[in-house]
């Protein structure tokens, strides 16, 4: 019982409330150091691919989009279920502030992968097994915001959302291996944890260090719209009176 | 160092309109989306602050 009562102590939208605020401009900053770093690595010290050129150096923000449009869809499931079945406030509202951003790498996994795909494919888009199940996972979190939106009951459309968001996680797998599972135009995995990278290690470099720099920046701007979830949802409590009085006195 | 003139940076071995037009769109929203994130927050802060006026 005392476990239980920590983690909802914890997870207090008060708490969540000062420790985004707290950390939030250092994820902005980290986001906008590893970017540079990144962007610096990946045009200035990676070198040109012997066989794509010069079009390649979009691998160092479609791979990090990519892998961030999965990770935060899981992320968002997570807390979702977490939300549902513990009836914590706090965690349903992190998986609906998650839901936008994670939209917005799949959009521009989907967008930089057009831009990749037509000078080496010869196409903008093709039905492939890796790019159509993207396109799912768009759609998915369309409908989840979507969804969340239609229902002005907040408990009940967590509810419906949070089911919504746990079936649609069967499509993540099907994402990542799709390129295994299918005879696809999409190239196969860029790194995996069991071979040894099929690249230079600038390359490497420049796409680990933005895929930091996104994770820095969906922690931070996921943080900043929950904080206005919360202040939303909780706005008749004690502790969104007495920060906004602060507010009002500053 | 890949180029030797920004002339030979900007056209990206004539790859340049995918490149950039990859990159630009994803800066334009990565900027996009937190000024709309913080938008939503400072609107929750001041709808609260009119609230406890209420009281």
């Amino acid at each position: 019982m005392s476990a239980s009562l920590r983690f909802t102590t914890f997870a207090a939208p008060a708490r969540f409330y000062r420790l985004a605020t707290a950390l939030n401009p250092w994820l902005w900053a980290s986001a906008i150091v590893l970017t540079v770093a990144g962007l610096y690595v990946g045009f200035f010290v990676a070198p040109t691919d012997a066989t794509q050129g010069e079009s390649y150096r979009i691998i160092f923000i479609h791979v990090p989009a990519a892998w961030m449009s999965m990770v935060i869809y899981l992320a968002m499931a997570f807390w979702a279920a977490v939300g549902w079945i513990l009836n914590a406030r706090m965690a349903s509202m992190l998986a609906h502030a998650l839901a936008p951003t994670g939209a917005l790498f799949t959009f521009l996994a989907l967008w930089t992968g057009a831009f990749w795909g037509k000078p080496t494919w010869g196409t903008w888009w093709v039905w492939d097994a890796r790019l159509t199940s993207e396109l799912i996972l768009l759609f998915l979190y369309l409908g989840y915001i979507a969804l969340a939106a239609s229902i002005d009951d907040v408990v009940r459309g967590d509810k419906a959302s949070a089911l919504l968001a746990i079936v649609g996680v069967v499509n993540v797998p099907i994402i990542y291996f799709s390129v295994r599972w299918w005879n696809t135009l999409h190239q196969g995995a860029t790194i995996s944890l069991t071979a040894a990278p099929k690249m230079a290690q600038s390359m490497l470099l420049g796409m680990m260090l933005m895929t930091f720099a996104f994770w820095a920046y969906a922690f931070a701007a996921a943080f900043t719209r929950a904080q206005a979830l919360a202040l939303e949802r909780e706005r008749d409590t004690d502790w969104v009176r007495s920060l906004s009085r602060a507010g009002a006195a500053r | 160092m890949n180029w030797g003139s920004f002339a030979e940076f900007a056209s990206m071995g004539g790859y340049g309109l995918y490149v950039w037009g990859a990159y630009a769109v994803t800066l334009a929203t990565m900027l996009l989306e937190p000024w709309l994130a913080r938008r939503h927050r400072s609107r929750a802060l001041r709808a609260a602050a009119s609230n406890t006026h209420e009281e």
